[in-house]
């Protein structure tokens, strides 16, 4: 191979002059970190009120659960964002369209909200899931007790739910994390973004792609310890994953 | 609000988007898909093998490819694969690797990751009488999984093969960063070109709305038919 490795590249002043190349990539780093938490807490949010909405016994909130769900995921992640970004303020009254233009950071919001929403139709399947999987006596009894559907829910019902669901809502927020990397189409100049940049300006490109890609596998193995340390934490002793 | 749309743009570049870019797009998936499949279950083997060694490397294999955003990942293939090629080949100097080959080696390779964890999952589900039955029939190994476990995982596991080439279909649209022409690169050359950003983008995305939408209606049909059969 005439590959010309160099490692010591990260040591290097980044041409964009704020500092090394390793400053780059971290702060690419942080700035995926950031738009992945934000992501996270639009998709949980939304996502849990979906589900939720999805198994209730009226015909038209679970209607609204299943065309939400329908809509955010039969489309590219990349599609959404650029409707979002590109065809939004176009079509929005002029003043707000331009106000969306100017408006400072517009990539990040726009990748916060967009994967937020691409990832709450991913999580209201799993909100819906988790409800489904509980044994039909829970809410039998908790209607039996007097408990009005809100109740049934916010004591019984979703209490347990969220425990079950666990493992998968801890795949789909390292989803969201690497999803927030198509946010570089829109110029979002997150880890990916960085990896590439100190790609064309030093040529190194293994050295740049292998930094990344350690980089994404640190934040996974963060994540899933974080997440199991958490699961063990709010097991209910006796039950499903408990104690 | 549409009163300065101009709808014409979709009309003219009809040909261009469809020729060109569907057309490269589904055979990508459908390609993908296929290469995906059968990589995918090799690994699924290696894993169950019960050989430590090539479990591990297995599991290794589908570990990093699952922890990877797909965007760093067809990046790191569109520049490693002329590497490859060239010390596959022992030429002089890194090859050059068409649009097509460059991106369908880095599907394949990425879903083999997902289609294994699938068909695992598939091999696992069938029971151990099963093998057991074709160990006692004095079939070998290869003809159990062959004859015996293979078609069965795949039957029981068809939904979530398709459904996980519907994401497929989708995540194709990903090549836009290594400017490819699929059907979202098609849309946004011309969109680019015209100065219809609104237009090109909001016609794609009723188009992928459209086709993902009739083919998971399509596996949902098929889930209750075989769920039926059981």
């Amino acid at each position: 191979m005439n590959y010309h490795w160099n490692w010591r590249i990260f040591f290097d002043p980044a041409p964009s002059g704020t500092g090394t190349y390793l400053d780059m990539l971290l702060s690419g780093l942080l700035l995926t970190i950031e738009t992945a938490i934000c992501a996270w807490i639009i998709a949980l949010a939304l996502g849990s009120v979906v589900g939720v909405l999805r198994t209730l016994p009226s015909k038209t909130a679970s209607w609204v659960g299943f065309a939400h769900v329908e809509f955010f995921r039969n489309m590219p992640l990349l599609v959404q964002l650029f409707v979002w970004f590109f065809v939004l303020p176009e079509i929005l009254p002029r003043a707000w369209g331009l106000w969306l233009k100017q408006m400072p950071h517009a990539p990040f919001y726009t990748a916060a909200i967009g994967i937020g929403l691409f990832m709450s139709a991913r999580v209201a399947e799993q909100t819906r899931a988790g409800i489904n999987s509980l044994p039909r006596g829970q809410k039998l009894a908790a209607t039996a007790l007097g408990l009005t559907t809100a109740q049934t829910y916010r004591y019984v019902l979703l209490p347990m739910a969220f425990r079950i669901m666990m493992p998968p809502l801890t795949s789909e927020f390292l989803a969201t994390i690497k999803n927030t990397s198509v946010a570089l189409t829109i110029g979002l100049i997150e880890l990916t973004a960085e990896a590439r940049a100190m790609q064309e300006f030093s040529f190194q490109v293994f050295e740049a792609f292998t930094a990344a890609t350690v980089l994404y596998l640190l934040v996974n193995i963060v994540v899933v310890t974080a997440m199991r340390f958490l699961e063990r934490a709010i097991a209910v002793p006796g039950y499903i994953t408990g104690k | 609000m549409f009163a300065n749309f101009d709808f014409d743009v979709i009309g003219r570049s009809l040909g261009y988007l469809f020729f060109d870019g569907m057309t490269f797009t589904l055979t990508l998936t459908g390609l993908s898909a296929l290469g995906g499949l059968i990589f995918g279950t090799l690994i699924a083997l290696m894993r169950l093998s019960g050989l430590k060694l090539l479990g591990h490397v297995a599991g290794l294999y589908v570990d990093l490819m699952r922890s990877l955003p797909l965007v760093l990942v067809i990046f790191w293939f569109y520049f490693l694969v002329p590497y490859i090629g060239q010390w596959l080949t022992g030429s002089s100097r890194p090859i050059h690797v068409g649009a097509f080959a460059s991106s369908l080696i880095t599907f394949i390779m990425f879903e083999a990751a997902y289609f294994s964890e699938i068909m695992r999952a598939g091999i696992q589900s069938i029971s151990r009488g099963q093998p057991a039955a074709a160990q006692a029939l004095g079939l070998t190994y290869s003809q159990a999984m062959r004859y015996v476990v293979l078609p069965q995982a795949f039957r029981n596991m068809l939904p979530v093969l398709l459904t996980q080439t519907i994401v497929l279909f989708q995540d194709t649209s990903l090549v836009y960063v290594v400017s490819i022409t699929d059907f979202l690169g098609a849309a946004s050359k011309v969109a680019q070109r015209d100065g219809r950003l609104v237009e090109m983008y909001l016609f794609a995305a009723v188009v992928y709305f459209a086709i993902s939408c009739i083919a998971s209606f399509g596996v949902r049909r098929l889930q209750s038919r075989i769920a039926f059969v059981h």
